[in-house]
């Protein structure tokens, strides 16, 4: 197996885990309902101890997503979080407060009051999907940095990545500071997951809350936010598979070409059949929380729909040789996987650890199952 | 690189990083404990250990939240802040990071749930081995960021690629249980476990004084004396390796700890002193105002290398370069420059041969670069001074810990001898002391990390990255705000933690839990 292999190996594992984190997300979206579906005291201590058992999974999810970019891309890692400076630190800051506001918004004596702790969930269901789905749009719409690796041995300049603009990441909202980079495509896929993980938070309650009011109340959003995350989504779907795309060359070299993501998808006929199934699923899911009065299921078809979708979306970015981190400012400076991974020596050795994933996956489940937690 | 700039991410990484460790040692060190209440609860079958085990399960909780929040910056903060660093190293030193996530934190999350929320919802047997899955996951976690942290003190295992520019991987096993790493994972893991055990006797000795939840107070602290024991002779004995480990590979660091400028044969060992504030390194003042050594001639040289004749360097002679006992020959500071700015000019010109493909100058310079790159980071120095860390600051908490050390052995043994005898409950002023024991166990940790860190200064990775050259090109003004933001939202966070934590003790062991654990 050659570096290649390793390099699109741990480019799957990170969409994987970027796919697994959207769905996750689930409860950012729930906590953006609290105000929403929770009308009184009790159903909103309902509502929060039923995420309560799960938020953790999510932000593991979110460490491991880190840390697995750090080692297998760390140039990525490197440049993107230095540079989109602010995107992340706001990122992080939201799931800061929600760590915290979860275990502190029950108990005496916690400084700040009750509604306070809501709030900062509040917020981070705001926060948190938005400018990740906006960070992950520019996977495809590119940034402003340059990359120079030989600056490391310069005395008065040492740097090896350099924004290029001085909003760090905030640019990334209404596209780029560039001559005619005004788009707002970055922040309608931030609102389409936006909406997608307020669906899937409605669906989380009605699978997970035995309670009429609270349910009747969640599929009404279910209904609402789908189709808002319908309206927000297929566009970008469709403007991303008629977009151009940025392709690193055999020279290393990297040059624009049309249509790239759309050659990328019909190249590989697997994908094709990935993102129907899981649109299917997503939407099989929707109806079934919105109209199915009996069915408690939608999460588990709208879920694994997700990640489907998320997958293929994330591989379309780096796969096919792609650059998965487009640079506005200097195209050559582009991030592809073949340039920007790992040594072939660190893939391997983490790829042995990954063989852990699968037992690690069954016994969580395993877990979880036979705890059985609904509420 | 801007001063300023170096100074505020330092000193955002310094307060990320410690207040992370006010939470995290506690973590460690209650998770044990709470694993033997539990089982002693599983054994007996008695409640009165089911609610010893739920109360601190309790504080536990609290406790854990501000852990994982705080953890989660410090992850991405090796990217937003030190993005040059992360690029130079980062083929090596993510790789630890990413099997902590992947192996050690979904075990914490799965069976933290467990712990927290399964009580009577699954066997008694499974809340038992998740506690102590749970605990053993945290404790696996820290061993990968440990790993990660020893490397960067003794960077082994890996080969510099001027293709890359960059340090790569070529021995993982090497990385992952070098001696540094090894003997760092038992002391930082046992550290913690006395400050767990300082934790419960502290609280437990507030109830005793108050003379409430007597029954709960003696058997908490049966346990926690012992544990608190055991862990502070080990931990003893490995900071004692850990002093090894730092004279073999960090003598600069070393000399920092002791204030030792001049170095010699039969050195002493200082037992504690105040320090010259004005003194510079080749002055020839006496450093020290006064000092008291240890009584035992040469001790500095029997700790350092087990042999009291051996030579032991200070400041200076690193400075001016020496030969140690054993024959090994350390080249002078002037040397190393010599030897790091020849390596940089290596990569510069392997650049360029790179871009005219000339394949002979490239394995020039690669030879030159193999030979030279153990001092690469030399070659940014302008002066001597630049590769001495803040003396003062590693002596003094050096000895700080040193000394709480010595003092913990002696509190645990009277606590355990006393409770034992079951007197403990009348001598008040040893319970006032195992009250004031908490905050000392912090101070002692702190301390540890301030010497670890500190005493590394200037390099982020010893010998082959210094600092100026490891951070991210960010205006300062946007470092200064992130670093305001992180102090007032982890302040507020301590403080309600703090409050939360009272409440909970005020309360006692008695009142039954409101079931929400998490
Ligand atoms: C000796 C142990 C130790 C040390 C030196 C550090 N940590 Fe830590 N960390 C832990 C031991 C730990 C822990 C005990 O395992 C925690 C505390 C609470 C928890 O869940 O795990 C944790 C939590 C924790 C989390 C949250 C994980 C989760 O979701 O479960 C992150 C992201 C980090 N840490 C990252 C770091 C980084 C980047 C460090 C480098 C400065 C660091 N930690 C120092
Ligand atoms: C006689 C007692 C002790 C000695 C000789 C000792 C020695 C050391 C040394 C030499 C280091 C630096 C290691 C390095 O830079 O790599 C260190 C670090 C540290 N110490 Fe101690 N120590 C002692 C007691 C304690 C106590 C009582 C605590 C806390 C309760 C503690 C907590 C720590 C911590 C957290 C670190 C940082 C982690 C590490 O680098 O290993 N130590 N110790
Ligand atoms: C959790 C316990 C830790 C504490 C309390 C701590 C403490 C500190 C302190 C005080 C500094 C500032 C030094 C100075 O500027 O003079 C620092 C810097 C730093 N530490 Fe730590 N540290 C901890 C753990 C770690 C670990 C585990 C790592 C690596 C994985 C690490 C990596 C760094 C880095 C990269 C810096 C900034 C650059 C540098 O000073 O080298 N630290 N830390």
């Amino acid at each position: 197996m050659d570096y290649g292999f390793f390099q699109h190996y741990w480019w799957f594992l990170i969409s994987l885990l970027g796919a697994l984190l959207v769905f996750l997300m689930f409860v950012q979206g729930g906590q953006s309902l609290i105000y929403r579906i929770g009308k009184t005291d009790d159903e909103l201590k309902l509502m929060l101890d039923s995420l309560g058992k799960k938020w953790e999974l999510t932000f593991t999810t979110l460490v491991t997503f880190g840390g697995a970019f750090f080692a297998s891309f760390p140039l990525f890692y490197s440049t993107s979080f230095s540079g989109a400076y602010w995107v992340w630190i706001l990122i992080l800051f939201s799931f800061v407060i929600q760590a915290v506001s979860f275990h502190f918004i029950h108990k005496k004596g916690n400084l700040l009051g009750k509604n306070t702790y809501k709030a900062f969930l509040f917020i981070n269901g705001l926060m948190g999907p938005i400018l990740i789905g906006a960070a992950v749009s520019t996977f495809f719409f590119g940034a402003e940095f340059t990359i120079n690796r030989g600056n490391i041995a310069d005395m008065g300049n040492p740097i090896i990545s350099q924004w290029n603009t001085a909003w760090h990441g905030l640019e990334a909202l209404w596209g780029s500071t560039l001559p005619g980079g005004f788009h707002l495509w970055n922040v309608v896929l931030g609102l389409a997951i936006f909406f997608l993980v307020r669906s899937l938070g409605a669906l989380y309650f009605i699978n997970n809350i035995r309670n009429e009011e609270i349910v009747s109340r969640a599929r009404k959003h279910v209904l609402i936010n789908s189709i808002a995350f319908l309206i927000f989504f297929l566009p970008y779907l469709i403007r991303l598979l008629l977009k151009d795309g940025w392709t690193g060359q055999p020279d290393g070299t990297i040059v624009i070409e049309e249509y790239k993501y759309l050659k990328t998808i019909l190249a590989n006929w697997w994908m094709i059949v990935i993102l129907l199934v899981g649109v299917v699923g997503v939407l099989y899911g929707f109806i079934l929380g919105s109209f199915y009065k009996k069915s408690r299921k939608g999460i588990w078809f709208a879920g694994v729909g997700t990640v489907m979708v998320v997958l293929v979306v994330l591989l379309t970015a780096g796969f096919n040789g792609s650059a998965y981190y487009p640079s506005l400012t200097d195209p050559n400076s582009s991030l592809t996987i073949a340039n920007s991974s790992s040594s072939l020596f660190t893939l391997r050795t983490m790829s042995v650890v990954s063989l852990f994933i699968p037992f690690v996956v069954a016994y969580i489940s395993y877990v979880w199952k036979k705890m059985d937690f609904h509420i | 690189m801007d001063i300023a700039l170096i100074d505020w991410s330092r000193a955002q990484f310094a307060l990320t990083a410690m207040y992370h460790w006010v939470f995290v040692p506690l973590t460690l060190g209650l998770g044990l404990l709470m694993c033997i209440y539990s089982t002693y609860y599983y054994k007996t079958g008695d409640e009165k250990w089911k609610s010893t085990t739920r109360f601190w399960q309790k504080l536990f909780g609290v406790n854990f939240a501000v852990g994982l929040a705080t953890g989660l910056i410090l992850e991405f903060e090796f990217g937003t802040n030190w993005s040059n660093y992360s690029y130079f190293v980062g083929d090596i030193f993510g790789a630890p990071l990413a099997i902590e996530g992947i192996v050690a934190f979904f075990i914490e999350a799965t069976f933290f749930a467990v712990v927290f929320f399964g009580w009577d919802k699954v066997s008694k047997k499974f809340h038992l081995a998740s506690t102590w899955i749970a605990v053993f996951g945290a404790t696996l976690s820290a061993w990968w960021i440990l790993v990660a942290n020893a490397w960067m003190q003794y960077p082994v295992g890996m080969h510099f690629n001027p293709e890359t520019a960059r340090n790569e991987m070529v021995d993982f096993i090497a990385i992952a249980f070098s001696p540094v790493a090894v003997n760092k994972f038992l002391h930082t893991v046992l550290s913690s476990w006395v400050l767990g055990s300082a934790f419960v006797v502290g609280l437990s000795s507030w109830y005793l004084l108050r003379k409430k939840h007597v029954d709960f107070s003696i058997r908490s602290i049966k346990i926690a004396a012992i544990v608190g024991l055991s862990a502070i002779l080990l931990t003893v004995l490995t900071g004692h390796y850990s002093g090894q480990k730092v004279a073999t590979y960090q003598p600069m660091k070393l000399a920092a700890m002791e204030g030792l400028y001049n170095g010699s044969n039969k050195a002493d060992l200082v037992g504690f002193g105040i320090l010259k504030p004005d003194k510079l390194y080749d002055d020839g003042q006496d450093p020290f105002v006064f000092k008291i050594d240890v009584p035992i001639p040469g001790f500095l040289s029997f700790m350092s290398f087990n042999d009291f004749n051996s030579f032991v360097p200070g400041v200076q002679d690193i400075i001016d370069g020496y030969t140690l006992s054993d024959g090994t020959v350390h080249p002078s500071y002037g040397e190393k420059v010599v030897q790091g700015k020849a390596a940089q000019q290596a990569l510069r010109d392997y650049c360029q041969a790179m871009k005219a493909n000339d394949e002979e100058a490239k394995e020039t310079n690669m030879a030159v670069l193999d030979e030279n790159m153990k001092y690469f980071g030399y070659g940014f120095f302008d002066s001597p001074e630049e590769s001495i860390p803040p003396i003062a600051l590693t002596f003094y908490t050096f000895h700080i810990m040193v000394l709480l050390g010595f003092y913990f052995i002696a509190f645990f043994a009277l606590v355990w001898y006393l409770n034992r005898k079951g007197t403990l409950g009348k001598v008040k002023w040893l319970l006032w002391l195992g009250i004031l024991s908490i905050p000392l166990a912090y101070v002692a940790s702190q301390s540890g990390w301030i010497v670890a860190e500190v005493g590394r200064q200037p390099w982020s990775i010893q010998d082959v990255l210094p600092l100026s050259q490891s951070v991210s090109s960010i205006p300062v003004a946007n470092v200064k705000t992130t670093f305001f933001i992180f102090l007032t939202l982890f302040t507020i966070f301590l403080i309600a933690d703090i409050g939360i934590m009272k409440n909970i003790i005020r309360k006692g062991p008695k009142a039954e839990a409101e079931n929400n654990g998490y």
